[in-house]
C-alpha cells in the first residue's frame, strides 16, 4: 500500500490485532505471540516508510482526510516531523519491549490478553501521535489510559491492584480536567479542528478565556505526564507493573500522552505565552531535584527508576519550557534518548526479577557475577542516564544546559547540573547494590535471562551508545524537523488550512 | 425455564419477566436497527439488549444460566462485533479512503438508505450488547469466585 | 449562565468525594459524578432556548435545532466513563478480596 493511505493503518494494525489476539488467541497455541510480533515489526516498517515519504513531501506535512470529508466538518489524521517523531519512537520501543515480554510474560498465566492489552495501548498512543482533532485525541488518549490501567493491574497482587486503583483514579481525574478544557473550548470557538481552532482563537483574544483553559490542560497533562505536585501515581504504577509494561509506561506513555498532547495543545492551539512557559520551566526544574533526591533514597530498583523518571521528564519540559529552538531540540533529543534508556533500565530489572534476584536492592548482591550481559546493559544505560560523555544522554542534557544559559536562566541550568549529579549517584547506588559486591548464597542459581529478553536489551543497549550521533547533519532532519513545528507556534493553524484546501 | 431453578426472585417476577424481556430485546434491535432515522443507534439500542440479557441473571439467578450466554461466548462475539466495525471501515479502501461509504446512499427515510452506516449500527450494537453483558458477567463470576473461598 | 455554575459545582461535589471520602466504592462514585457534570455542562453548551432536536423528519421542517455535536461527543465520553467505571469497579472488587477492606487507609502496602 502506497503513498498516503498508510497513515490510517497506524491505528488499524494495532487495533485489529488486539481484537484477533483476543479471539484467536485461546485457541490457536503461539497465535498471541506471532500476531504481537507481526503487528509491532510492521508498524516498525510503516513508520520507516512513512519517515521516507514525509521526506519527499513539500512542506513536511501529510493530511488525511478520513471518509473524504473536508477537514473542518470531518476528522484528518496530520502527520508533521512532530507527530513523526513520536510515531517512531512509539514503534521502535514498541516492538522491542514485544520481543522481550515474549519470554517474560510465561510466567504470567494469560498471554494473549496481555498482547491484547497491549496492542490496545499503541493503537491509542499512535492514535493520539496522528489525530488532528481535539476530541479524537482525547478518545484515543483514554484508550491508550484505560489500556494502561489495566496492564498495572496484570498481575493481581496485593500492590499491582493498589498502584492500578491510585493510578486509574488520578487518571481519570486528569481526563475529566482535560474532557472539561475541551467542552470550555468547544463553546468558546464551536469547532474541534486544532487547526480551525487555532485560527478561530487568534483573533477573538482579548480576554481570560485562554489562561483558565490553560490551566486545565495544565492539570490534566500534568498528571499524565507526572509534573511534581501530580506524581502521586508514577512511582507505584510503574514498580508494581510487570517489567514490560513499565518500560512501555515509562518510554512511551508518559510521552507521547503527556509531553506531545502538552506540546501540541500549548505551542499549536493555545499558543505558549510567557506566564505559561515560566510556570512549566519552575514545574520542571522542581521536578528535576525532587526526583533526584526521592530516587536517592529508595531501596527499591524500580521505584527508584520511577523516581528517575520524573526527574528526567523535568529535564524535557525545562527545554520545552525555555521556548528557544535549541531548548526544543535538546528537549526533544532528550525525549528520545530517556525513551531508550528508561526502558533499558526497566528491562535489565524485569530481567533481575525474572532470573529470581528480586526487587529490593539490599536482597541483591554480585549479580554481575551470574548475569554479566546484564550487568554490562545496565552500567551502559545507567551511564546514559546520568549524562557521562560518550553516552547518548550527555549530549542532550548538555544541550539543554547550554539552551539554559543561552537564555539567562543560569539558576536552571545549575538546578540541571544539580539533577544530573543526584541521578548518577542514585545509579551508582544501584551498581554498587546489585551488581558488584559478595554474591550471596542465595543467589547462587541466577542464571543469565533468555535470548529474546538479551536480544532486545542489547539492540537497545547500542543506540544508548551511538546515540549521540543523531546530531550528524544527515541524521538531525528527524529532530530538527519536529523542532520546526514547535517553533511555528500557531502559525501551524495557517499551514494546515492551506494544505487542507488544495 | 420457568420454574427449574430455585435461586433468584419470586414467581410473579419471573413469569412477567418472561413475557417482557423479549419486548425488550425486541425494541433494543428495532433502535439498533433504525440508527440512522431515529435517535438512538448501536450503542443505546445494544445498552438494551445487554440489560434484556442482564435482566433474566439477575431474575433467574446466575445458576439457571437463563441465557445461554458464557462468558467466554460473550467475550468472543465482543471481538467479532469490533472486527466487523473494522472492516466495514476498512472496506472505504475500495474507493480511495478510510471510512468512504461505499454502499449506494438510497433513498431518504428508506430503512436500507445511507450505505454503510446501518452496517456499523449493527457490529457497534452486537459489540455493545456482548460487552456490557461480558462486564456484568465478569463481574458477576468475580463474586461466585469469593463465596467460594 | 447559572447552570453552567450549577455543573461546576457539581463538578466540585465530585472532586470533593474522590479528594476526601475514605471508602473505595464512594471514590468510584465521586469520579462518575465529575464525569456525568461535565456531560452535562457539554451538552448545555449545545442548547439554544426552545429549541428542537436535530432530527430530520419528513413532512416539516425544523428551523431551531440544538447543536447535535456535543450530543455525540458526550455519548463517546460516557462510554469511555463506563469503561473505566467497569475496570474500577472489578480492581475494587478484587482490592477486596486481597485486602478483606474498603478502606484507603487501611490500603497502604506501596509508600516512600
Amino acid at each position: 500500500m502506497a503513498g498516503i493511505n498508510i497513515i490510517p493503518l497506524f491505528v488499524v494494525i494495532p487495533l485489529g490485532a488486539a481484537f484477533l489476539i483476543s479471539l484467536f488467541g485461546k485457541f490457536i497455541r503461539r497465535f498471541a505471540d506471532i500476531a504481537a510480533v507481526v503487528t509491532s515489526l510492521s508498524l516498525l516498517v510503516c513508520s520507516f516508510r512513512v519517515m521516507m515519504f514525509l521526506q519527499n513531501t513539500p512542506g513536511k506535512l501529510l493530511i488525511y482526510k478520513i471518509g473524504g470529508w473536508q477537514p473542518p466538518f470531518g476528522i484528518c489524521l496530520v502527520i508533521d516531523g512532530l507527530s513523526m517523531f513520536i510515531l517512531f519512537i512509539i514503534s521502535l520501543i514498541g516492538f522491542f519491549v514485544t520481543v522481550y515480554s515474549l519470554a517474560y510474560m510465561e510466567k504470567y498465566t494469560d498471554k494473549s490478553k496481555f498482547f491484547t492489552l497491549f496492542s490496545l495501548m499503541i493503537c491509542g498512543m499512535n492514535g493520539a501521535a496522528i489525530t488532528g482533532d481535539l476530541f479524537n485525541l482525547f478518545v484515543f488518549l483514554e484508550i491508550a489510559s484505560i489500556a494502561s490501567y489495566a496492564l498495572v493491574a496484570f498481575g493481581t497482587g496485593h500492590e499491582e491492584l493498589e498502584a492500578s486503583f491510585k493510578y486509574a483514579i488520578m487518571g481519570s481525574v486528569a481526563s475529566c480536567f482535560i474532557f472539561m478544557a475541551i467542552a470550555f473550548l468547544y463553546g468558546f470557538t464551536s469547532t474541534l479542528n486544532m487547526a480551525d481552532m487555532a485560527r478561530t482563537l487568534s483573533y477573538k483574544q482579548g480576554n481570560s478565556f485562554v489562561p483558565f483553559v490553560g490551566v486545565l490542560f495544565l492539570m490534566g497533562f500534568g498528571l499524565k505526564s507526572a509534573l511534581i505536585p501530580f506524581h502521586a501515581w508514577l512511582p507505584d504504577a510503574h514498580s508494581s507493573a510487570p517489567a514490560p509494561v513499565s518500560a512501555m509506561l515509562s518510554g512511551v506513555l508518559i510521552k507521547a500522552l503527556g509531553v506531545y498532547s502538552l506540546i501540541r495543545i500549548f505551542f499549536n492551539i493555545l499558543g505558549a505565552t510567557q506566564g505559561f512557559l515560566s510556570a512549566l520551566m519552575f514545574l520542571s526544574v522542581v521536578s528535576i531535584i525532587i526526583g533526584g533526591i526521592l530516587s536517592l533514597s529508595q531501596w527499591n530498583l524500580k521505584r527508584l527508576m520511577a523516581y528517575s523518571s520524573i526527574g528526567q521528564i523535568g529535564y524535557i519540559l525545562l527545554g520545552i519550557g525555555l521556548g528557544t529552538p535549541l531548548g526544543i531540540f535538546g528537549a526533544l533529543f532528550h525525549l528520545l534518548n530517556h525513551s531508550v534508556m528508561k526502558s533499558l533500565l526497566f528491562l535489565t530489572a524485569g530481567s533481575i526479577d525474572y532470573a529470581g534476584g528480586g526487587k529490593d536492592l539490599r536482597d541483591m548482591s554480585g549479580i554481575s557475577k551470574s548475569m554479566p550481559f546484564t550487568a554490562k546493559v545496565n552500567l551502559i544505560a545507567s551511564m546514559a542516564v546520568s549524562g557521562i560523555p560518550p553516552f547518548s544522554g550527555f549530549f542532550s542534557k548538555l544541550i539543554i544546559i547550554v539552551a539554559c544559559i543561552q537564555k539567562g536562566y543560569l539558576g536552571y541550568g545549575v538546578c540541571a547540573v544539580v539533577g544530573s549529579i543526584l541521578t548518577l549517584s542514585a545509579f551508582m547506588k544501584v551498581q554498587k547494590f546489585a551488581f558488584f559486591g559478595e554474591r550471596k548464597d542465595g543467589a547462587k542459581n541466577i542464571k543469565e535471562a533468555p535470548w529474546l529478553m538479551r536480544f532486545s536489551m542489547a539492540f537497545l543497549a547500542l543506540f544508548c551508545v551511538i546515540g549521540g550521533l543523531m546530531l550528524l547533519p544527515s541524521i538531525r532532519f528527524f529532530i530538527s524537523d519536529a523542532v520546526q513545528v514547535v517553533v511555528k507556534g500557531t502559525s501551524y493553524s495557517s499551514i494546515i488550512l492551506e494544505a487542507i484546501s488544495k | 425455564m420457568i420454574n427449574n431453578s430455585k435461586s433468584g426472585m419470586s414467581l410473579i417476577v419471573r413469569t412477567v419477566t418472561g413475557l417482557v424481556v423479549c419486548f425488550i430485546m425486541l425494541f433494543g434491535i428495532y433502535i439498533i436497527l433504525h440508527g440512522h432515522l431515529s435517535p438512538g443507534g448501536g450503542f443505546a439500542g445494544g445498552v438494551m439488549v445487554a440489560l434484556s440479557f442482564v435482566l433474566l441473571v439477575l431474575v433467574f439467578g446466575k445458576d439457571a444460566n437463563a441465557t445461554r450466554i458464557s462468558k467466554n461466548l460473550a467475550s468472543n462475539l465482543d471481538s467479532i462485533g469490533a472486527l466487523m466495525f473494522l472492516g466495514i471501515a476498512l472496506l472505504g479502501f475500495a474507493q480511495g479512503a478510510f471510512f468512504r461509504n461505499i454502499l449506494g446512499k438510497g433513498s431518504h427515510f428508506d430503512l436500507f438508505s445511507a450505505g454503510t452506516i446501518p452496517l456499523s449500527n449493527i457490529a457497534i450494537g452486537l459489540k455493545v450488547a456482548v460487552g456490557l453483558f461480558a462486564i456484568f458477567l465478569a463481574l458477576v463470576i468475580l463474586e461466585k469466585f469469593k463465596e467460594g473461598q | 449562565m447559572g447552570l453552567y455554575f450549577l455543573c461546576i459545582i457539581l463538578f466540585c461535589v465530585g472532586l470533593y468525594g474522590v479528594l476526601r471520602k475514605r471508602n473505595i466504592v464512594k471514590i468510584i462514585i465521586g469520579l462518575v459524578i465529575m464525569n456525568y457534570s461535565i456531560s452535562l455542562f457539554f451538552v448545555l453548551l449545545g442548547y439554544k432556548f426552545h429549541g428542537r432536536a436535530p432530527i430530520e423528519s419528513q413532512n416539516q421542517t425544523i428551523a431551531n435545532m440544538v447543536d447535535p455535536l456535543p450530543q455525540a461527543l458526550v455519548l463517546t465520553s460516557i462510554v469511555i466513563s463506563l469503561a473505566v467505571m467497569a475496570l474500577l469497579i472489578a480492581i475494587a472488587i478484587r482490592i477486596y478480596e486481597r485486602y478483606g477492606t474498603f478502606d484507603i487507609t487501611k490500603i497502604k502496602r506501596l509508600r516512600g
